[in-house]
């Protein structure tokens, strides 16, 4: 069974650490992260930019809203992401609205940067 | 969650929204500032004790309310109010203000602080220094040693400024749309002096001086978390964002400046140019351009180019010349002079820039890039008198030591 380990945090905080202490968090998570990959267990890994980077694509009645910013809504749950590679914003906002073209329902698609990325490699 | 880094941390990160909510409860800057400083005090006692808050900027917020409202009954003989820890209804406190806490008022409060320390009285280096001071808690020492003075004079600069920014005067109405857009452009040219402040430092005085710069995004990141629809905020960022990402090509090992051209692109920060690129494409799309947005796409086509030979010249040339039109100035038309040298040959750059001359008879960089053009066009005698003029004017022993290895190529053939 493959899981997805989602990481939360108080962004202003983590952005309020040293240099020094940002990649001192990155050394420990890499001991974790390596111990992981020996054992064949780690698949890719993504630590996104902040949210300030982020926009956001809803569906709506007619053509889709893009709004600045990050998803706030908690009535929607999280349930599933894609990693895809693109030259600029607009191409990602286009795959998005092919995504919410293809998913009946409501819902929103967050398009955020990955700022560091691993591909990693599982047995699965 | 509770070690003394993470606490330390989530302080710095709440400490712009806390002071400015409490800046709005008390109106006084003073009482504002002991009312956090206390609520911190609480909080380095509480924190490992208790865990912290789910809330730590509502918490700080609530305690710091309710120490500062306490310490003015004892000074009138009144009735106290029970410490915090006996306090049945912090829990239920501490939730009301955190639904709020979402609301327009943080937003402006957030605002206000930063916009308080632009008074037009006050010169840039003190608007600067109150700015780190207040907003950004750096101690008088951290900020004395990014200016490069004693602490005691930063201390009394730092006093005086407070002063010049007397209560009396602080603007405490909810702003409307049009002052609330004025706030913000004080604000960011704010932003953008603090982080020249750090940028345009010598390579001797970079190390002190690197926080300016760290400070200068972390404040640009902040004003865009509350204004995420801005599309100059977000040029003001990306702007800093691909800027500094280029610091540790730009000095060699003796600390001469390494231009654009010539400097180790494996050393630019790829995620800070991610994130300014992600930006700056997120900010186009609004179709509102501005000075910041336009500076911002600048240093974007530099940052795209992995080899200096396919930077986007004729792209960088369009965008000067909007940004001539935005905000004429002599320097930009200089600036833009680059790029018409490498797009269009250097006699017209020449030809662009010597109308320039009588107005940046004093600028260092006119003589030094006129002195370039005339050299890539075999005049050596006028790239000579050009250089010597540039060498005189040179703001650092760096910018001299550039110029003078013109002059020896100069002399060499």
């Amino acid at each position: 069974m493959l899981y997805a380990i989602l990481c939360y945090n108080m962004e202003d905080v983590v952005g309020s650490w040293s240099k020094e202490e940002d990649d001192l968090v990155m050394e420990r998570l890499g001991v974790v992260q390596e111990k992981l990959a020996k054992a064949g267990k780690l698949g890719p890994v993504a630590r996104l930019l902040p949210t300030t980077a982020a926009t956001t694509l809803r569906k709506a009645r007619g053509e889709p809203l893009i709004i600045d910013g990050p998803f706030a809504e908690t009535k929607e749950q999280f349930l599933g992401f894609y990693v895809v590679d693109c030259d600029s914003l607009d191409e990602a906002l286009d795959i998005a609205r092919d995504l919410a073209k293809a998913n009946p329902g409501q819902g929103s698609y967050e398009i955020r940067p990955i700022g560091l990325f691993r591909p990693g490699s599982t047995s699965q | 969650m509770t070690d003394p880094s993470w606490i330390d941390a989530a302080l710095t990160a709440a400490r712009p929204q806390a002071v400015g909510a409490l800046l709005r409860y008390f109106r006084n800057l003073d009482t504002a500032e002991e009312a956090f400083q206390e609520a911190c005090l609480r909080a380095l006692r509480n924190w490992p004790k208790n865990g912290p808050p789910r809330d730590p900027t509502a918490w700080l917020i609530f305690v710091g309310r309710n120490s500062a409202i306490d310490t003015a009954r004892r000074q009138t003989k009144q009735q106290p109010l029970p410490p915090e820890d006996v306090l049945s209804d912090l829990e239920d406190a501490e939730t009301a203000i955190v639904e709020k806490i979402d609301s327009a008022d943080y937003r402006d409060d957030i605002l206000r602080l930063l916009f308080i320390c632009c008074h037009p009285d006050l010169p840039a280096t003190q608007q600067i220094a109150l700015a780190l001071r207040i907003v950004s808690g750096l101690s008088v020492r951290q900020i004395a040693r990014a200016f490069l003075v004693g602490e005691s004079a930063m201390e009394q600069r730092i006093t005086r400024a407070k002063g010049r920014v007397s209560s009396g005067e602080i603007p405490f109405e909810t702003p409307d749309a049009f002052e609330r857009a004025e706030r913000l452009a004080a604000v960011s040219a704010m932003v953008y002096l603090i982080f020249n402040e750090g940028y345009s430092a010598g390579s001797a005085e970079v190390e002190a001086r690197f926080p300016l710069c760290d400070e200068a995004i972390r404040l640009a990141r902040l004003l865009l978390r509350i204004f995420p629809a801005e599309p100059e905020i977000m040029g003001l960022t990306a702007l800093l964002m691909l800027q500094h990402a280029r610091a540790k090509a730009r000095f060699d090992a003796d600390g001469a400046v390494i231009l654009l051209d010539n400097q180790d692109r494996q050393l630019w920060n790829q995620t800070m140019i991610a994130e300014g690129l992600a930006l700056i494409d997120k900010a186009v799309r609004h179709r509102r351009p501005g000075a910041y947005q336009i500076q911002a796409a600048i240093a974007a086509l530099h940052a795209r180019a992995r080899k200096p030979e396919d930077t986007d010249w004729s792209g960088i040339d369009l965008l000067y010349a909007t940004l001539e039109q935005i905000t004429p100035s002599p320097v930009i038309t200089l600036n833009r002079s680059i790029a018409v040298a490498k797009v269009r040959g250097p006699e017209e750059a020449l030809v662009l820039i010597e109308p320039l001359e009588d107005r940046l008879s004093g600028y260092f960089h006119f003589f030094g890039v006129k002195g370039g053009l005339l050299m890539q066009l075999g005049r050596k005698e006028e790239a000579r008198v050009a250089f010597d003029r540039a060498i005189a004017l040179a703001n650092t022993p760096a910018e001299a030591a550039h110029i003078r290895m013109h002059l020896d190529r100069l002399s060499q053939n």
